[in-house]
């Protein structure tokens, strides 16, 4: 069904598309896609959204931008050690507001001391717990995907021949067991 | 009434893709109408008026879910084998437990009727209180990041679990000293490195 449509050299999201109107589509498209994470992001507190739609939203960039313009591109914009630690910052950030409210002698997540009305603090409180939910959220979107997205293209012989006789039965019989052999790389 | 046609559709529409996605023997396929799966139920969320679940289903099981298994796909091939037997036990087993979980619906209170238990443990108090404690008009925000802190941060801490699994078993690839792109294939377990990046 996928063998004809789908060619293995070309792996989705690895090398750059030569087509101009993906190419420029993509990029036309993306500030439109990041300033509607940023208000999926501040308009939860009005609306639907909040952090985890907002960060799967910023995280669809790269992926977006990975699928046009090769994986190797989107990494020298977000490098894979930076989506990795973005994963761990929002975690610290969300721990962070709940020690800040200890320290500031309420309970742990305890919003109402971070300012002098209570109701401010609960928005201030919201505000930083859903960054570090954005943060969290798109960091292990992008270290996900990348991880996915490299694994194959570094070892590049051994998987390709499995795909090329997975994908395409008619071009050259599915034997699993001479994979490693019969693809020169 | 024109509620009860829209959930009608969409819920036989779930019922059509999930049993395609049975039948499916290319993976591909398979992936795209599980896509087709969580973009049908945000709708069906969107009936019933959960439009936050909505957003995040349609975000991440229709899109990053499918650009995820995709890619996944690409690693691991693309085509199911053909199961060797007809597995006759399992598929009794599914049905008697498929049957018990419909037969434990009977006792589920009326669908949508104001009066069910769900509707009056905690959230009168956040329907009616939450804006003077919060001042935030989307009680689901309120709920989400405030009241329901602690789950929130589980979650959060979830995800982050989760990236470090798959880094731990997928690698970041920058464990092995730079080797040239050609040897690459004839060494397949040894390790994983930038040096093939980009190069198909």
């Amino acid at each position: 069904m996928s063998g004809e449509a789908w060619n293995p050299t070309e792996r989705p999201g690895t090398g750059p598309s030569d087509g101009l109107v993906l190419r420029l589509g993509a990029k036309a498209m993306i500030p439109f896609v990041g300033l509607f994470a940023l208000y999926v992001q501040f308009h939860g507190d009005y609306g639907p959204g909040g952090g985890f739609q907002a960060g799967v939203v910023f995280a669809s960039i790269f992926v977006l931008y990975s699928l046009v313009y090769g994986s190797a591109a989107a990494k020298r914009v977000l490098p894979p050690k930076v989506a990795g630690a973005c994963a761990a910052l929002g975690v610290v950030i969300y721990l962070g507001v709940g020690y800040a409210t200890m320290a500031l002698g309420a309970e742990f997540l305890d919003y109402d001391v971070l300012a002098h009305d209570p109701t401010d603090g609960q928005h201030y409180g919201i505000l930083l717990v859903e960054l570090g939910v954005l943060v969290t959220v798109f960091g292990a979107m992008a270290s996900i995907f990348y991880a996915v997205v490299s694994w194959r293209t570094e070892r590049a012989g051994h998987a390709e021949g499995e795909l090329l006789a997975a994908a395409a039965p008619g071009a050259n019989t599915g034997t699993r067991a001479s994979t490693g052999g019969e693809e020169p790389a | 009434m024109t509620i009860e046609v829209v959930n009608v559709i969409i819920l036989v529409l779930l019922a059509v893709t999930a049993a395609a996605i049975i039948r499916m023997r290319s993976l591909y396929a398979a992936v795209m109408l599980a896509g087709i799966y969580s973009l049908l139920s945000a709708g069906l969320f969107v009936a019933l008026d959960a439009v936050d679940v909505a957003f995040t289903e349609a975000a991440v099981g229709a899109g990053i879910s499918t650009v995820l298994m995709l890619a996944t796909l690409s690693i691991v091939g693309g085509r199911s084998k053909r199961p060797e037997n007809r597995p006759w036990i399992p598929l009794l087993v599914v049905l008697a437990i498929g049957a018990t979980l419909i037969y434990g619906t009977i006792d589920i209170p009326p669908f949508g009727d104001p009066d069910n238990p769900v509707h009056h443990h905690v959230a009168d108090r956040y329907l009616e209180e939450s804006y003077e404690e919060i001042h935030i008009p989307n009680v689901v925000t309120s709920v989400l990041a405030s009241y329901r802190g602690y789950d929130t941060m589980g979650e959060v801490t979830v995800i982050f679990a989760a990236t470090v699994g798959v880094l731990l078993i997928l690698g970041r690839g920058r464990r092995r000293p730079q080797v040239g792109p050609d040897e690459d294939g004839f060494a397949p377990g040894s390790g994983r490195g930038e040096s093939g990046e980009g190069s198909t």
